[in-house]
């Protein structure tokens, strides 16, 4: 309360402090307290400016999915057309906060960092699956169709049902469990340089589901473990410090029926992983390694 | 999953333009999996009666029919592209070359239609 009463004297300085700088350019300048403020009051009067329907410039026209069960009359699937200012650098993400902030405070996705990394806002981009947040509008074709993750369920608009996914992610058992204790007490269990190399790719996954939503098996075999589950199994078995137990384990979990045994390598999860992870080779490794372990005929 | 997948009218529009090469490489392996098959099973009833003449006949008649030539450069083309797209994939599961998993796709594909063209003059003779 106490910064809106200073709110009018405030605003008077300002206009001084401007009059001042425009008038002697010798006068003592505004201060940076000051400075800021002005920065802040103009930045809103031109933020509140384009509230019109009209964008100045070139604009990207956003086809977006729009769906929610909860109000009647938006409960059938449409889509929606966006006109977003079109900007430098530009992400899809960014036009679809744009487009959120300025047109449709309703419109519903999933974003959190912005930067790749939480794996929140795998989308269905003009016909692929890819992160908002990595993808730049200018190298998408006009309209760009936003649509939630396919083989998913729809919870709204662009927001999917992840629990399915979760599931077969954990269905792996995806941690570590070595055999042995380090040596020492505060010991750390030391990993070769060239294992770590091995499995470097697989760690990358950051969850975000557009693997298994690209998989045409994984869409029509519920049970299929999936290519980001199988990845996050071929970390674990293909670290040499886990322990035998585990590893046999998970491998018994892996080469079930619905394991990697489903893969009928079409590489479309490889090609969509906004991470570039191998899947496919990851998948195809644990296969020769499920061979390996069941023709042991020695 | 597949009940819930149902998101209206506008869900399937176009969704068969996202396939890729390895999807296409595997929808062709199937379907011509499934081609010869079906002409290996055909031989079942004619084989039985090898030795009476009759197959012979069977044959003769069946290669003076001009659109059975042509299925014939089919069948061929058929047969080239499962044995490619084979050896293909005998590489993709012993991990060789994944990188190039799509171009060697292409590259059966080019070679198939290279060998059915080049055996058109052979299939077709005397037909016309």
């Amino acid at each position: 309360m106490s910064t809106q009463e200073q709110q009018p004297p405030e605003t008077e300085e300002e206009a001084e402090a401007e009059q001042a700088v425009e008038t002697e350019p010798g006068a003592p300048a505004e201060t940076p307290g000051e400075r800021r403020r002005r920065e802040r009051a103009e930045r809103r009067t031109a933020e509140r400016a384009p509230s019109t329907d009209e964008v100045e410039g070139p604009t990207v026209h956003l086809k977006v999915y729009r769906y929610d069960p909860e109000v009647e009359g938006k409960a059938e699937p449409r889509f929606d057309d966006f006109y977003v200012p079109r900007e430098e650098g530009m992400t899809v993400l960014d036009a679809l906060m744009y487009a959120r902030d300025h047109y449709d405070s309703s419109l519903t996705f999933r974003h959190s960092c912005r930067q790749g990394v939480c794996g929140s806002d795998a989308l269905f981009v003009n016909g692929t699956q890819m992160l908002g947040c990595q993808t730049q509008i200018s190298d998408l074709d006009d309209p760009v169709r936003i649509e939630p993750l396919p083989h998913q369920d729809v919870v709204k608009d662009l927001v999917v049902d992840m629990e399915h996914f979760y599931e077969r992610m954990h269905a792996v058992e995806p941690y570590f469990d070595p055999d042995d204790e380090p040596p020492g007490e505060m010991e750390e269990y030391r990993q070769s340089r060239e294992n770590r190399e091995k499995i470097k790719m697989a760690t990358r996954c950051i969850w975000c589901g557009a693997c298994a939503s690209s998989c045409t098996i994984a869409a029509t075999d519920e049970q299929y473990l999936g290519p980001a589950a199988i990845n996050a199994a071929y970390r674990f078995a293909m670290d040499e410090r886990e322990g035998d137990d585990r590893m046999e384990e998970r491998m018994g979990i892996v080469e079930q029926e619905h394991g990697v045994w489903r893969c009928q390598t079409q590489f479309s999860c490889t090609q969509v992983c906004p991470k570039d992870i191998p899947l496919t080779e990851h998948i195809q490794e644990l296969k020769r390694e499920a061979v390996k372990q069941n023709l042991k005929f020695w | 999953m597949s009940e819930a997948y149902d998101r209206g009218k506008i869900e399937d529009y176009g969704r068969w333009r996202e396939f890729s090469a390895g999807m296409w490489a595997w929808v062709l392996h199937k379907f011509t999996g499934w081609v010869l098959i079906g002409y290996l099973f055909t031989h079942i009833p004619v084989l039985s009666t090898a030795g009476t003449g009759e197959y012979e006949a069977t044959l003769q008649t069946l290669e003076a029919i001009a659109l059975v030539r042509v299925a014939e450069v089919g069948l061929l083309a058929v047969a080239v592209f499962h044995i490619l797209n084979g050896v293909r994939l005998l590489f993709v599961d012993l991990g060789v070359g994944l990188e190039a998993q799509d171009k060697s796709f292409y590259a059966s594909l080019i070679v198939t239609g290279a060998i059915t063209v080049a055996s058109v003059p052979t299939f077709m003779q005397g037909v016309f």
